[in-house]
């Protein structure tokens, strides 16, 4: 997932608005303010993409789910009008294979299924305990140094990891080796170079992780995994590659919740408080909800492609074209969230597309709020002076990212 | 109320269990929905048809 330079914004020479578009200076929670003004005045609409290619932008929420459920749409990378957002990508899916959340039904749902079992509401809520260790060891940490900290590693990065080691089954003297690489892979975008090779070092090391659980099964996700290689159902490089997804999904997604999650907090000091004086898991729980439509850190949009003609808010998306469902201007949807601008953390906003829609659904959205649900529960009792360190505008934002949030966050407390 | 699901759609998003627990669970073995009340009292109503609602996979019908 490297990214590439982005055409600039502005209409090009055929009066197709490039894409993706600039947040607003001083504003970076919220959308773009073009995507906003086309949500009202064209809800769907064909942007340039980088690569010179129209595709469609959706902005409405309704036409986002009706679409993201529509078996004429297409995830799959490799089908010519997949919008990729760097060069080289689909010749690397077609050439290299890809992961199954970029493949369409039947093999789409043949291998998410091999993973579904220890991500059920029942296996991650038994996870919240070790979760909770983990936080609280972390939290500890921090305490226990310097009063100045950069948030992002000392914690928004360290909590998905370690939590990860634990679903995997990564024994604890790995888990040294196995953050400092995911580290390195997750931010590839600082030197690509690195970032290859800790991905390979990781791929080896879960190949390694199966041949371990293939010997001595354990009670967690690569045992499980091992034992359908063992039962034919996957290929053992199938099973290494579910590895990495979930290693990769897992933990950039959820490290940006948090820190980007803390710094909107500390941006809206009354909803904080809500949460520092809280012991109410229901309070809690909403507030995670309202943080995950708030920020929609899958940014930018899900990528498709129409496999046939689909007529859609008074357009005709034709078989062949591409299109980008960006959940950050869904979730701000007016007709759907009043004041959609407004944080409001004890609003309902389980209906929020964060976590998408239809068959792709994201797959671990449950684990990712039970951490959720830990992390704001407890940081901010833990550390109630926590504060930036420095002023907002000097706050770094990963404009261009995959997953949007804070390159570094310093606090201090 | 009378609610169906089809396990051939569910993608085990468990969106169901967390909205409505009396009415849904998951399958150990792969997450998929199980019914475990087809015919729910009108006292979960609402939480029955916010799980229709937020069923990523369409996989819930409700009839009142």
């Amino acid at each position: 997932m490297t990214d590439s330079p982005m055409i600039p914004a502005g209409p090009s020479a055929a009066g197709v608005p490039g894409y993706p578009m600039p947040r607003a200076a001083g504003c970076p929670f919220d959308p773009p303010p073009r995507l906003r003004e086309l949500q009202a005045e064209a809800p769907i609409t064909r942007v340039q993409w980088w690569d010179g290619s129209t595709p469609w932008v959706v902005t409405g929420y309704a036409d986002q789910r009706a679409l993201l459920a529509d078996p004429r749409i297409s995830a799959d990378s490799i089908h010519p009008s997949h919008p990729h957002r760097a060069a080289g990508m689909r010749e690397a899916h077609q050439k290299h294979g890809r992961p199954f959340i970029r493949m369409d039904d039947p093999e789409h749902a043949r291998l998410r299924r091999t993973v579904t079992a220890p991500f059920t509401v029942r296996r991650v809520e038994a996870l919240r305990p070790a979760i909770q260790a983990i936080v609280d060891g972390l939290i500890d940490d921090m305490l226990a140094g310097p009063k100045l900290a950069d948030l992002v590693e000392a914690f928004a990065l360290a909590v998905p990891s370690l939590v990860i080691c634990e679903l995997l089954g990564v024994p604890y003297a790995d888990h040294g080796f196995f953050q400092e690489n995911s580290k390195l892979f997750i931010r590839r975008d600082a030197d690509p170079q690195q970032g290859a090779e800790a991905d390979q070092r990781l791929l080896g090391y879960l190949d390694h992780l199966i041949g371990d659980k293939l010997a001595s099964p354990g009670d967690d996700l690569m045992s499980e995994v091992a034992a359908r290689v063992k039962a034919g159902e996957l290929s053992r490089e199938e099973a290494a590659r579910i590895g990495q997804l979930l290693l990769l999904a897992g933990h950039d997604t959820t490290a940006n919740m948090i820190a980007l999650g803390t710094l909107a907090l500390l941006q809206h000091p009354d909803q904080l408080a809500i949460l520092r004086e809280t012991d109410d898991p229901a309070v809690i729980a909403r507030a995670v909800e309202e943080l995950l439509r708030y920020l929609s850190i899958v940014h930018i949009g899900h990528p498709r492609a129409a496999l046939e003609d689909i007529e859609i808010g008074g357009q005709i998306i034709r078989a062949g074209d591409g299109m980008l469902l960006p959940a950050e201007i869904a979730n701000r949807d007016p007709a759907v969230f009043p004041y959609p601008d407004r944080l409001d953390i004890g609003r309902d906003a389980r209906r929020h597309v964060a976590f998408a829609f239809g068959p792709h659904q994201c797959l671990g959205q449950n684990l990712a709020r039970v951490e959720l649900q830990v992390v704001y529960g407890t940081l901010y009792k833990r550390i109630p002076t926590l504060r930036l360190a420095t002023s907002l505008d000097q706050i770094p934002f990963k404009h261009d990212a995959l997953v949007y949030g804070v390159h570094e966050l310093p606090v201090t407390w | 109320m009378k609610v169906t699901v089809d396990t051939d759609k569910c993608i085990a998003a468990g969106q169901c269990v967390l909205s409505a627990p009396e009415v849904f669970d998951q399958r150990e073995e792969d997450g998929l929905v199980v019914l475990l009340n087809p015919s729910p009292s009108a006292d979960v109503a609402v939480d029955v048809k916010q799980a229709a609602t937020l069923c990523p996979a369409l996989a819930i019908t409700v009839e009142d």
